[in-house]
This record gives structure tokens, sequence and C-alpha cells, in this order.
């Protein structure tokens, strides 16, 4: 029997409105219990105001080994970023 | 309000803070050695949340009696005799189990205990009640899921609830009966009346432990003294600790 708890992964928003980051992963037994260690562990110094776990296994990450095919050929299309245009000087926070 | 002799309410202070106090050095041995990080951390943070609030509590006794004494006096350096923490706090981390359900024991406590010094006619207590509730609110939702979780965890884990509750539970009754200096302070609105809450803390406390499919003892011989000075053995060991280097370095600061 594997006695090890499961590993969770820790979203944490640092304020409303903002989006949840990644905070890092923690062990515990069932979803109660990681929500209270992630609440002890990444929030004892007011880092947020709203925690998400997730356990680890149910994240389907991208395979390093693909990452030649799945990343670099974006490397080469520049043009896919709006850079081409000329803004108006007024125009601004773009 | 009727004006407060100053040593009932000084005496007053030091019961609501020495009990905090001593479950906060229990949880502290812990540091470095619970069972799993993120729990070793978890426990940490309720041992400093409960000497937060005692820090809060002597202060004010330091200010009420007015000897130029600091909060670091009042905690350190008393006889073993004048700490008027409960029995139950001062009982060992015997293993994981123990120290949930003492933990739990007291939470449940404590909780009533703050809902009703929120409303203290004392400010100050009230005060200090106000920052102290969502912290104890907090443990006492940490304490009451572990106690479902080895309640209705493995056969291990209930054994050993069981065997910690039917060893602990004999502490609990203490919490609830007043002392004479908690009479007088119920008597002037400064705190609860305690045997009118005994009922609804054995409700809650007797239906957790059923939902957590833990006997509630039956036949105890409850335990009384702590409040009033008189401590099991297990005291001595702890202040020894507690106050090793005020007494080895007198007045030493951090």
């Amino acid at each position: 029997m594997n006695k090890e708890w499961p590993i969770w992964e820790v979203f944490i928003r640092s304020k409303n409105g903002l989006d949840h980051r990644h905070a890092g992963s923690l062990h515990a037994a069932d979803a109660e219990m990681a929500i209270q260690n992630a609440r002890d562990v990444y929030t004892r110094r007011q880092e947020g105001v709203s925690i998400w776990v997730v356990e680890s296994k149910d994240i389907t990450a991208s395979n390093p080994e693909k990452s030649g095919e799945l990343f670099e050929p974006a490397k080469d299309k520049v043009y896919r970023h709006p850079t081409f245009y000329n803004l108006p000087d007024e125009l601004k926070h773009m | 309000m009727k004006e407060i002799n100053k040593e009932l309410l000084f005496d007053y202070i030091i019961q609501l803070g020495d009990s905090s106090m001593i479950l906060g050095q229990r949880l502290g041995e812990l540091c470095g050695h619970g069972p799993e990080l993120e729990t070793d951390i978890a426990l940490t943070n309720i041992s400093l949340d409960l000497f937060g609030q005692v820090r809060n509590y002597f202060q004010y006794a330091a200010e009420i009696q007015g000897e130029g004494k600091t909060e670091d006096d009042i905690a350190m350096l008393r006889y073993e005799h004048e700490y008027r923490s409960a029995l139950l706090v001062e009982q060992p981390n015997k293993d994981f189990a123990y120290v949930i359900a003492r933990q739990n024991f007291y939470d449940h406590y404590h909780y009533m205990l703050l809902e009703f010094l929120v409303n203290s006619k004392d400010e100050q207590i009230a005060a200090i009640a106000r920052k102290s509730i969502k912290e104890v609110e907090y443990h006492l939702d940490f304490s009451i899921t572990w106690m479902k979780r080895l309640g209705g965890g493995t056969e291990e884990s209930n054994c050993r609830l069981q065997d910690a509750v039917d060893n602990l539970y004999r502490y609990t009754k203490e919490l609830t009966t007043p002392t004479e200096t908690e009479k007088q302070m119920a008597e002037l609105g400064v705190g609860p009346d305690l045997t009118s809450l005994q009922a609804s803390y054995y409700n809650s406390l007797n239906a957790l432990l059923t939902e957590a499919e833990i006997n509630v003892p039956k036949e105890i011989v409850f335990q009384f003294g702590g409040k009033e000075g008189r401590h099991t053995e297990y005291m001595g060991y702890i202040l020894s600790d507690f106050q090793y280097m005020q007494r080895a370095y007198p007045n030493m600061k951090w």
C-alpha cells in the first residue's frame, strides 16, 4: 500500500481581479486537507485571497520531448504578433 | 459598569492567557516533528496564533498590574502553582491523535469563550477577542476535519483517536467549570457564565465524536485543578523547557 499522500498543485489569487497563479505543490489526503494545507503553507504571509487545488495526476502536461514540434514552429512567425501596425501617438497602453 | 477590582481582573486575564499559552508550548514542541511537512506547519501556525493572542492578554495584564513588569515577566517568571491553565492543555503529544483530540476539545471551548468575549464589558478584552476569533474559527475547522478524518479513516486511526478521546475526555469539564474569579467576572459581564456554556459544549463535541465514529466516553471521573494551580506531573517539565532561557539568563531579550 502506498502510504504517501497524493500530491496537489496549488494556485493562489493574490488579490481580487488578478488570475490564480501556480504557487507550488503539497501533499494532502483529500481536497479539503489540500485547501487547509495550502492555506497554512502558502498564504501565511498574506499571499492570497483565493486558493484552488487540483490533484497533480489530474493535470495533463505537454511532453517535454515534443517541445520541438509543439513550440519551435512558432518561433519564425513574428507576423503573428500585432507589431506591424503604425499606432497613432495618442493611443496609449498598447 | 461597576468598578472592577484590579487584582481580580488581572487574575482573570492570566486565566484567559495561560491555557492558550501552555497549549501553544505543547504545539511548539512539535516544530520539526509533525507527521507531514504540511501538518507540521499547520500546528506551529496554530501555536503562533495562540502565543500572539497571549501576548495581547499579558500586555494588558502588565498594564493593569502597574508594577513596571512586561508580558515576558508574566509569561515566564511565575512558579508552577501560579499558572492557571486547564489540565487538558498540558497533556503530552503522545501521538497525532492525542494532539488533534486535545486541540479539538480546547478549540470547541475557546471558540465559545471568544464568541462571548467579543462583547465583553471590558473593552480591551473585547478588542483582543475580536482579533482572535477568526484565528480560532480556523483552529476549530482544522481540528474538526482531522477528528472526522482520523475517526472515519482506517481501523488504526480510529483506534488511536478513540484511545486519545478516552484518555483526554476527563479533562474537558474543567474548561466549562468556573473558578471563583470566572464566576465573579460573569456577574460583571466581563466573561461568560461558563456553566451555561456546558450543555452546548458537550452537545457539539459529542455530536462531532458520533459523526467521527468515536464512542463518547461514559462514566467519566472528571479531573479538575489546573485553573487553580494544581497541575499534573507534566507541567513542571513544560515549564523547565519554557522558562529555561529567562531563568538561566535573566532579562535576556530575543
